[in-house]
């Protein structure tokens, strides 16, 4: 009986119970996507810092200038280094391989992360990283255990302890925190708002048509507004003589 | 119209029955007059598989059905080919709109009681609608060869090895391979590419029939018995209307209200929150990588509900998947298990009205119990609801038999 009624409880809950999440609690990444000055800096930190080892395979230099408002010099001066072109995807020259044989696993493309994780996903782990001498790059991660990559923005976010959970019943404590025992290169906001700026970055790259269909549904569905009155007007005007 | 043009019409006429047919269908098909809201589903649902067919064209235009270039293929449609993102768009949102249409118009059919005689190869040509619907959805749910698309499928391609003694084998012939592969998808690309015209053609039946018997309406009077005699034909049913003008008008409202609802979904919530567009299916297909919960799309979770409600037995899954393919298969029989007096809703009695809301709110709940993660009390729930799923069929006969109806009126109301 007990169950039944736990089970009809369960059943009233709201669908939130769908949106599977890790166990870790997610900050609000609070992005913006209008905010062009924000992806221009996402996009010279990821350049810089990430892709190295983490490729953009679906995305165009190009169009990526276009859409967040970069002229075609500083793109080719800031943005593109090696030899490739504006047209080219934003691919890198990490070989899998080496990529697999130096982290201990396939490196992913970052290209459609925001959309599988989710832009709080990405700005909480890039906040989570803490010091653990037994990974190999002395760095774990709270929303992802054991993962392979090091800390890159460690130099400039600083050195996080982990906080770690009661231990009840004998199990293993597990870190659910951090805390920052010692400063980097920034402070505490700059850190959040570089950490920002790369989500929202990776956001605009995971669906860059995103603000161009909400402007476009608009007029789609004014369209559809002034299609529907001259519908019901027609059909009251043919039915009024049934009845 | 001018003469030079009455002539060539003609010359048309005369060769191939155009005029006759637009009479026969639409200008002089007589529609009761009463068939109000619910009416509207039919057509929306042909006006989905046609956006679907065209989008599906543009779509594999560009797409690649190769294991190594699918996801890379479909990545460049949203972002290189010109309106390729709207294209998209509309063919994932299509998957679920044609769901819901289809899942309103079946469950109008059971509250007007349109499987009754003499509409019961109708009902049964629409369930034939209605798999070989489920089969394209399942094949075309590959193509994007995402996590979501690689272990749906293989879960799915895998209860056929459930079959006693020549399962393994069947499932081999099915995928072309041990496993998910480069052949499975291009099979399952050449399949979503054919079915929609099978639909097609079974659609195309499906009014044949439809226009035979005559449609039904909210009060289930056969129209067609009743008073001769129109404004319009004198031996046609007096409480019909021609399709043309007056439906024609009527359901352009119902595409208007059906094609905003559709855009909010396009354009402001493509993935829906996860229900129509599965977050994992951002992830290119990774066959070493099992993901943490594997369901299928929301529109065969009701199914897969009653597959895992189902304990293995004899070391076997096969009743469960007999339990899955037994829940579309005994709607075949619904003209023959309502034995009530009366066809419509309106005029059944308080017990058939019960068992049909408890069995609408079944339908929704399995749908929401196989898109969880299974535990013991979902297990249970999901039990209790595949039992109950299948009592609206099985005892329908005596439910229906029971059950004080209302005297039906002699003319439709309205």
């Amino acid at each position: 009986m007990r169950k039944l009624i736990i089970a009809t409880l369960l059943l009233l809950s709201p669908v939130t119970l769908l949106a599977s999440g890790g166990g870790a609690h997610l900050e609000d990444a609070d992005i913006d996507l209008h905010d062009k000055a924000s992806l221009q800096r996402g996009a010279k930190y990821f350049v810089n810092y990430c892709m190295g080892c983490h490729s953009l395979q679906y995305m165009r230099y190009n169009r990526m200038a276009e859409d967040l408002g970069i002229d075609e010099i500083s793109l080719r001066e800031n943005l593109i280094f090696g030899d490739a072109k504006p047209g080219d995807l934003m691919t890198n020259s990490m070989r899998p391989d080496d990529g697999e044989k130096w982290f201990g696993t396939a490196i992913p493309d970052l290209t459609l992360v925001t959309r599988w994780r989710s832009p709080d996903w990405v700005y909480t782990y890039l906040k989570s990283f803490y010091v653990d001498d037994t990974r190999p790059y002395g760095v774990n991660n709270v929303l992802f255990p054991l993962v392979g990559m090091p800390h890159v923005l460690g130099g400039l976010q600083g050195v996080q302890q982990p906080v770690m959970s009661e231990s009840h019943d004998g199990g293993e404590a597990i870190a659910v925190g951090v805390e920052l025992v010692e400063e980097g290169t920034l402070s505490t906001e700059e850190y959040d708002t570089m950490v920002r700026d790369i989500t929202a970055f990776l956001t605009y790259a995971g669906e860059p048509m995103k603000l161009e269909r909400q402007r476009l549904g608009l007029y789609v569905l004014l369209f559809l507004g002034v299609f529907f009155l001259i519908a019901y007007f027609l059909k009251k005007e043919y039915w009024k003589d049934i009845h | 119209m001018s003469a030079e043009k009455t002539e060539n019409l003609d010359w048309l006429n005369q060769r191939f029955p155009l005029a006759k047919t637009w009479r026969a269908h639409v200008a002089e098909y007589y529609a009761p007059k009463n068939m109000g809201f619910w009416s509207i589903f039919g057509s929306l649902a042909l006006l989905t598989l046609v956006i679907q067919i065209l989008t599906g064209i543009w779509l594999a235009m560009s797409y690649k059905p190769a294991a190594t270039e699918a996801f890379a293929s479909i990545e460049y449609i949203m972002r290189d080919v010109d309106w390729g993102w709207l294209i998209r768009y509309m063919h994932s949102t299509g998957a679920s709109a044609f769901f819901i249409l289809i899942y309103l118009h079946m469950f109008r059919g059971l509250m007007w009681g349109s499987y009754r005689k003499p509409r019961e190869l109708l009902w049964m040509i629409g369930l034939v609608l209605y798999l070989v619907m489920m089969a394209t959805a399942f094949f075309g749910y590959l193509l994007p060869w995402g996590q979501m698309s690689y272990w749906g499928a293989q879960v799915i391609v895998n209860l056929f090895a459930a079959v006693p003694g020549i399962g393994e084998d069947l499932s081999v012939w099915v995928r072309g391979d041990y496993v998910i592969s480069d052949a499975t998808l291009n099979r399952f690309f050449a399949f979503h590419f054919l079915l929609p015209f099978v639909l097609a053609a079974l659609v195309f039946l499906h009014i044949v029939a439809l226009h035979h018997v005559g449609s039904s309406n909210p009060d289930g009077i056969e129209i067609k018995k009743g008073p001769k005699g129109n404004r319009w034909d004198k031996n046609a049913p007096a409480d019909g209307i021609p399709f043309h003008p007056y439906y024609t008008v009527k359901d352009l409202v119902g595409v208007a209200i059906f094609l905003a609802l559709f855009s909010l979904v396009v354009f402001y919530a493509p993935t829906m929150g996860g229900l129509f567009l599965e977050a994992p299916n951002f992830q290119p297909a990774n066959p070493l990588q099992t993901p943490a919960h594997i369901a299928p799309v929301w529109y065969f979770t009701p199914y897969y509900a009653m597959l895992r409600a189902v304990p293995p037995m004899w070391g076997s899954q096969f009743p469960g998947v007999v339990v899955m393919f037994g829940a579309i298969l005994i709607m075949f029989l619904l003209p023959w298990l309502d034995r009530s007096p009366v066809k419509s809703i309106r005029y059944k009695g308080p017990i058939f009205k019960a068992a049909l809301g408890i069995f609408a709110v079944t339908f929704v709940v399995l749908a929401w119990l196989g898109m969880r993660p299974a535990s013991d009390l979902s297990t249970l729930l999901s039990q209790i609801f595949t039992v109950l799923y299948f009592a609206f069929f099985l005892l329908m006969p005596i439910y229906s038999s029971l059950d004080k109806t209302k005297p039906v009126p002699e003319r439709v109301t309205s």
